[in-house]
């Protein structure tokens, strides 16, 4: 379950985030280390500044730490310039925002084609992938729908869509579910869920919202900048359901 | 990466329709107006100055009178011994005429026509610029004896001839018939549209004899040589006639002299102010064009910096966005200054038609309006993105 690396996909040392200057300057992150291992599912959770989206942002390289060691596969990430992190984002990173910030009367189809594009992907092999990505999350026949046309839920599932139609290493969701109900918010984590386990790819998500991190692996907490705590989670919400239902099986079977 | 920009820029003019379609309209309206007005104006200056210069070049017109026009006021009339007086003393005068001038219903072949039958010498033809279209001017025996000969203007010639050859044939001219010796080559309309070849020209003696039946002279006319000053030639011309005339010191000018070149610059000066009006008034349509453009790209940029964010998100380098920014603002400027351009033809051609002044187009301000709006849609499209692009991802992203 659990792949074994060598060395973790990413290193965060002694990691420090400060915002502004002079008597105005605040200071994000005070010094954070975290390890994060390839294939796992990790939510970060923590009050509102708490440093938990500037942790996220730097993780997802789309921030630069004040001081501190970044090693992604184990090269240095922090020194990197704006054109070398954004190739980067491109090659590795897929990204989920809160306000799924779709291209407006733009369809599914070309909104989740867009990352390829700037790949330099032919177009047949950018349409392949895109319907493969939203086949994915479950919207086979809504490519040619705008986001107007389509509910919360569904943009947020093309908003996924994009970001793994690139096949990323790495999925960064910030607060995937916040401007969802409960029952979309349950089907996002449900896809996120199968897109680790099936797919394998390394989730991080930022949530505060306790449910929807028991989803996660593994469950890691900022407060005032720093990392608070950092635990497995024991049961994450899918797996102990398949758990119970094999169990459920299993003793009908005898 | 080019064409992939190219792409992501005409999908986003293709998204942005409304947006697109008023950016292209302001300058289509800019673009359009000023050619339109401009071209117009100098059409105009051109007409008029066309048609002035049709009355001959450096032309002077010596009439009875102290006023211009018509109508001697009681002024004695001219004699033709004043023509060898101006030709003798006065120097640079490329030729002089004396014109006498009546109106006489003329008939050949069965059809007849009236026009206007002028008495004056071979000087005349080269006085007003005519050429002939075929024959031979007047001998100088027919001059003298005034023979019976006439040279006819081409709306005479095409009145009663049709395409018939006129040559040798006879005119009846009121009393009297004339041999067909030449016809001149068509000079169209005049300075105040009059038909300029609707006229027949005979010797003047002819005319003084067989028409009018008297000795007067209605008009000098005095063509300058190329080179010479107007206003010494205009000043020995007054004194020379002062003298002929017999006036005293005390006595006013009863003759008044009229320069056509004066004529000319004067009315083409007019017109000039015109265009200049009608290009200043242009211009602000092209002002307002362009404040819509800004107009239109600013209101945008909200949300075109989240979508910059976005793309800079997904990996986009910022020179791939800007890029794509900018084709898509040149595409827009460049397609609303061609649309702008073919329209502003179109309604030049039209206009020009209908007033009747020749169409010309003007390179100078075709390429300057373009140039301008098209300028206005780069830099107002582009910059903005620009900031944009500069912008951290996430800034971008969350910006309002």
């Amino acid at each position: 379950m659990t792949a074994v690396a060598e060395q973790p996909l990413i290193q965060l040392r002694n990691i420090t985030k400060v915002y502004g200057e002079g008597r105005l300057a605040f200071q994000a992150l005070k010094g954070v280390d975290l390890d994060i291992a390839q294939g796992d599912f990790v939510a970060i959770m923590g009050p509102s500044g708490s440093g938990k989206s500037t942790a996220m942002n730097t993780l997802g390289c789309l921030d630069r730490p004040t001081t501190g060691e970044y090693l992604f596969k184990g090269a240095h990430v922090e020194s990197l310039t704006r054109d070398e992190r954004a190739l980067l984002r491109r090659q590795f990173f897929g990204f989920v925002f809160q306000g799924f910030h779709l291209l407006a009367r733009t369809t599914a189809l070309e909104n989740v084609e867009l990352p390829l594009l700037y790949r330099g992907e032919p177009k047949a092999q950018r349409h392949a992938a895109a319907r493969k990505a939203l086949a994915a999350v479950g919207l086979s026949g809504w490519e040619d729908h705008t986001p107007a046309e389509l509910s919360g839920g569904q943009q947020q599932r093309v908003a996924i869509a994009r970001a793994i139609v690139t096949e990323p290493v790495v999925l960064l969701a910030d607060e995937p579910t916040g401007n969802l109900d409960s029952q979309r918010s349950n089907e996002i984590m449900e896809l996120l869920w199968r897109l680790n386990a099936e797919l394998g790819i390394t989730v991080l998500m930022v949530t505060h919202e306790p449910d929807m991190a028991q989803y996660a692996r593994r469950i890691v907490r900022f407060v005032d900048g720093l990392l608070d705590s950092d635990h497995p989670n024991p049961a994450p919400v899918v797996l102990a359901r398949e758990q119970a239902q094999a169990a459920t099986a299993a003793a009908e079977a005898h | 990466m080019f064409l992939s920009s190219i792409l992501l820029a005409l999908r986003s003019i293709r998204r942005n329709l409304l947006r697109s379609f008023l950016t292209i309209l302001g300058i289509v309206i800019g673009v359009s107006a000023v050619i339109t007005m401009v071209t117009l104006g100098n059409g105009a200056t051109l007409a008029v100055q066309n048609q002035i210069s049709g009355l001959g070049t450096n032309l002077l017109q010596i009439r009875p009178g102290q006023r211009m026009g018509p109508g001697s006021g009681g002024a004695p009339t001219f004699k033709d011994t004043y023509v060898d007086a101006i030709a003798q003393q006065i120097g640079g005068i490329y030729a002089v005429a004396a014109e006498g001038r009546a109106t006489a219903t003329v008939v050949a072949g069965g059809r007849n026509w009236s026009s206007s039958v002028i008495g004056s010498t071979n000087e005349w033809l080269k006085t007003g610029n005519w050429q002939l279209a075929t024959g031979r001017e007047f001998t100088a025996e027919e001059i003298r004896a005034g023979a019976a000969v006439c040279i006819i203007g081409a709306t005479v010639k095409r009145e009663l001839f049709g395409n018939a050859d006129p040559m040798g044939e006879l005119m009846r001219v009121k009393e009297f018939s004339c041999e067909i010796i030449g016809v001149l080559a068509s000079k169209g309309q005049g300075a105040f549209g009059n038909d300029q070849d609707d006229m027949v020209l005979v010797p003047l003696n002819t005319l003084q004899r067989r028409i009018t039946g008297s000795k007067r002279i209605g008009t000098l006319l005095v063509s300058m040589a190329d080179g010479s000053e107007p206003e010494r030639v205009k000043a020995s011309l007054r004194q020379l006639l002062r003298e002929l005339r017999k006036l005293s010191p005390a006595d006013e000018d009863n003759f008044n002299i009229l320069d056509t070149k004066q004529l000319a610059d004067t009315l083409s000066g007019t017109t000039q102010v015109m265009t200049m009006l009608l290009g200043a008034v242009a211009g602000v349509s092209l002002l307002v064009g362009g404040i819509g453009i800004m107009n239109i790209m600013l209101v945008s940029v909200t949300e075109r910096t989240r979508e910059i964010g976005l793309r800079l998100a997904i990996g986009a380098l910022e020179r791939e966005v800007l890029l794509q920014f900018l084709i898509e603002a040149v595409v827009l400027a460049a397609l609303g200054g061609l649309i702008g351009i073919a329209l502003a033809t179109l309604a030049s051609v039209v206009l020009a038609g209908v007033m009747g002044v020749p169409y010309v187009f003007n390179v100078s301000v075709n390429l300057l309006s373009f140039v301008f709006s098209a300028g206005i849609g780069v830099v107002f499209g582009y910059f903005p993105a620009r900031r944009a692009a500069r912008l951290d991802p996430i800034e971008a992203l969350r910006h309002e």
